[in-house]
């Protein structure tokens, strides 16, 4: 027997693109196909993104420049990395809103632990493994919760928004702002590397896509799982090279007085976390049930799958991102200040995620949405600071695009519906 | 047919506070057969199923299956078994592809990472060897699919895992008659396949187009158990409504036995 023929004796093309042209031709009639039914994808943020990194560069003058963009990229990784977590915790269906304050529990006790002269002072690596752990920890009891006693998501992490909050002022308001030394903390955040090592960096993350897309072609080789054309791989290796190498040959160029600058850490760990988090979701067991609870949690209990121990780990992984975020966000200022978590974190990490397609009821969105959300409210805010607009302003351009995207997506979804996906 | 049957429930008794649900209810089913346990509302049927699928414990009685005694205290006990529930409500995700919906709970993986070729491969087969012809891609997700397509995934996932007993609960409850049509056929198939087939049903008709015998539930008692072949529809109406509890010691084999002759 073929592979072909395994289906049924009427075996009939999967969809309509299997009858589309290859080659050039293929990619714009599968563009076409794709508008269509609805099933965009990715290319609304990008385009997006895009067209407001044009827009601020026409109009404010200092957000084109290198040493911008390397803030921009430190600025949104601690937003990025909550957002990573919102992905799975909405993959459920449920939402946590103790994120914001669970980032600050993870900055101060990150703090708390690398102060010279206390008692447990110890290594920034290790306090930052268990500042991590902590947060796990904090997520899993709220996710057990969710899971065992039945309170709503909301109304757990909505607590534990006030609670985690609490501490923090108790803590803070004695202590005033706690400076952080440690270089291995702030180098989350700020470690530069050297030119060289950026583009080699660049050359890893660039060669990581078509070898996904080869592991895939021989993972799936036989089935009917959507693959990627050779051509609309290569279009995109060639996309992402030029993103990534872009990038780095900014991030070299810029300069703050004399030293000058290069790819920041923050930026790699973005990509990295990206990585490893759509593999978790797509390729492993834990991911494929994640999926199945947020899409039918009763289906999910009765083929077998624990339901509880799935919410309990989806916190904890919330919670985990929750405390790496918090702690990119206190490396940045080298502090953990009253004023932490800064701005609207929580809103803006849920807003990433949604924005990049996650649905909030559940069972719908992938990782990437998280990344590319988070870099789109990242630069509209960046660059509205640079034109010195005010935080009023800056907050109703945010929510003006969380509305339109989530618009977008509503709309997409029903055609996707319509046209039978 | 085989002397000893698939499944063989003993004077199955459960009450729920000061509701009798089950009295001493026997019921059998042989392999490759396909039995109908009918009833009104209320008759007991839904938690006769329960008791066999481990959801719920008989309070008293005996399960017997393959002739042994045994003792189901949940889902897997029954799946090891080779006891499969189609419920009425399916528990499929929608989110998920046809081949994901199959190997739900039970994907084949190496470290945690799943194996997609193997897992499409089989569904393709087992698909297949039902005559399930209509569904165009197996990674179509399930929200794609019609109400006859989805039944039949989730009756083809019942039958994939080596099963021996298939529970049907209403497995046509919400299907249009074209749809019913292609239900009912899988169901006479998975019969002459050799399983054991208990088809839960309020439709008269959809009995009478598949099942071999017909067992027939009021008020938590047996009232009779019909050979298809010789009884119509009437009789068995009959017994839905006013048939009188017979007290038999294990099942009535001979044809025809029971009130509504």
């Amino acid at each position: 027997m073929t592979s072909a023929d395994v289906v049924g004796p009427d075996r009939a093309p999967p969809l309509e693109e299997e009858q589309l042209a290859t080659g050039l031709r293929g990619v714009w009639e599968r563009l076409k196909l794709n508008v269509r039914t609805g099933n965009l994808g990715a290319v609304p943020l990008i385009v997006g993104e895009i067209a407001v990194v044009i827009a601020f560069g026409l109009t404010a003058t200092n957000f084109f420049t290198s040493t911008n963009f390397v803030n921009l990229i430190t600025q949104t990784a601690g937003t990025c990395m909550l957002a990573y977590g919102v992905v799975f915790v909405l993959l459920l269906g449920e939402i946590d809103l103790s994120i914001g304050y669970l980032a600050g529990i993870g900055a101060l006790v990150v703090a708390e632990l690398q102060l010279p002269g206390s008692k447990w002072q110890m290594n920034g690596l290790l306090a930052m493994l268990v500042a991590i752990a902590v947060c796990a920890a904090i997520g899993g009891v709220q996710g057990s919760i969710v899971a065992f006693v039945g309170v709503p998501s909301f109304v757990v992490t909505l607590a534990g928004f006030l609670i985690w909050q609490g501490v923090i002022l108790n803590k803070l308001q004695q202590r005033g702002t706690i400076i952080i030394q440690d270089r291995w903390i702030n180098y989350t955040d700020l470690y530069i590397f050297s030119p060289a090592a950026g583009w080699v960096i660049a050359a890893i993350f660039t060669a990581l896509y078509p070898i996904s897309v080869l592991y895939k072609k021989i993972v799936a080789r036989g089935t009917q799982i959507a693959q990627q054309s050779w051509t609309s791989a290569i279009v995109k290796t060639i996309g992402i090279g030029i993103a990534a190498f872009g990038t780095v040959a900014v991030c070299n160029n810029g300069k703050i007085i004399e030293t000058p600058l290069g790819l920041p850490l923050a930026g790699v760990l973005m990509v990295l976390f990206f990585v490893l988090l759509t593999f978790l979701a797509k390729w492993t067991t834990f991911g494929r049930h994640v999926y199945a609870v947020g899409g039918n949690a009763e289906a999910a209990r009765r083929a077998g799958i624990n339901v509880a121990r799935i919410r309990v780990i989806v916190f904890a992984l919330s919670g985990a991102m929750a405390a790496i975020g918090g702690i990119i966000f206190a490396a940045q200022v080298n502090s953990v200040a009253l004023t932490f978590p800064p701005g609207n974190l929580l809103l803006n990490a849920i807003a990433a995620a949604v924005i990049g397609g996650v649905s909030l009821f559940g069972g719908r969105g992938e990782v990437r949405g998280a990344l590319l959300g988070a870099i789109l409210i990242g630069t509209l805010q960046n660059g509205l600071n640079t034109l010195s607009i005010s935080n009023g302003w800056i907050y109703i351009v945010t929510g003006l695009v969380l509305l339109g995207a989530v618009m977008l997506d509503t709309v997409a979804v029903r055609l996707q519906a319509r046209s039978g996906r | 047919m085989s002397d000893t049957p698939l499944l063989q429930l003993q004077r199955i008794t459960k009450t729920f506070g000061s509701v009798q649900a089950l009295d001493e209810v026997d019921f059998e089913v042989r392999a490759g057969e396909v039995m109908a346990l009918v009833g009104d509302n209320g008759a007991g049927k839904s938690t006769l199923v329960k008791c066999v699928a481990g959801t719920h414990a008989a309070d008293s009685g005996r399960i017997l299956f393959e002739g042994q005694e045994v003792h189901i205290h949940g889902p897997k006990d029954a799946a090891r078994l080779g006891i499969e529930v189609v419920y009425q409500d399916l528990a499929l995700c929608d989110n998920l592809d046809v081949v994901q919906n199959m190997y739900l709970g039970r994907e084949v993986s190496h470290a945690q990472i799943l194996s997609e070729a193997p897992m499409e491969h089989h569904t393709s087969e087992t698909l297949k060897s039902l005559a399930v012809t209509t569904i165009k891609s197996v990674r179509q997700t399930v929200a794609t699919l019609s109400g006859g397509q989805r039944q039949s995934v989730a009756v083809a996932r019942a039958v994939m895992w080596n099963s021996k007993l298939v529970i049907l609960d209403e497995p046509t409850a919400a299907l249009g008659v074209a749809q019913t049509e292609q239900v009912l056929e899988l169901v006479r198939r998975l019969g002459h396949q050799g399983l054991g087939v208990m088809l839960i049903s309020h439709n008269l008709h959809d009995v009478f187009e598949t099942a071999d015998r017909i067992s027939v539930l009021r008020l938590g008692r047996n009232v009779g158990v019909f050979e298809r072949r010789e009884t119509t529809q009437q009789a068995v109406v009959e017994a839905i409504t006013a048939g009188m509890p017979t007290k038999v010691s294990g099942i009535p084999s001979n044809a025809g036995a029971g009130a509504g002759e």
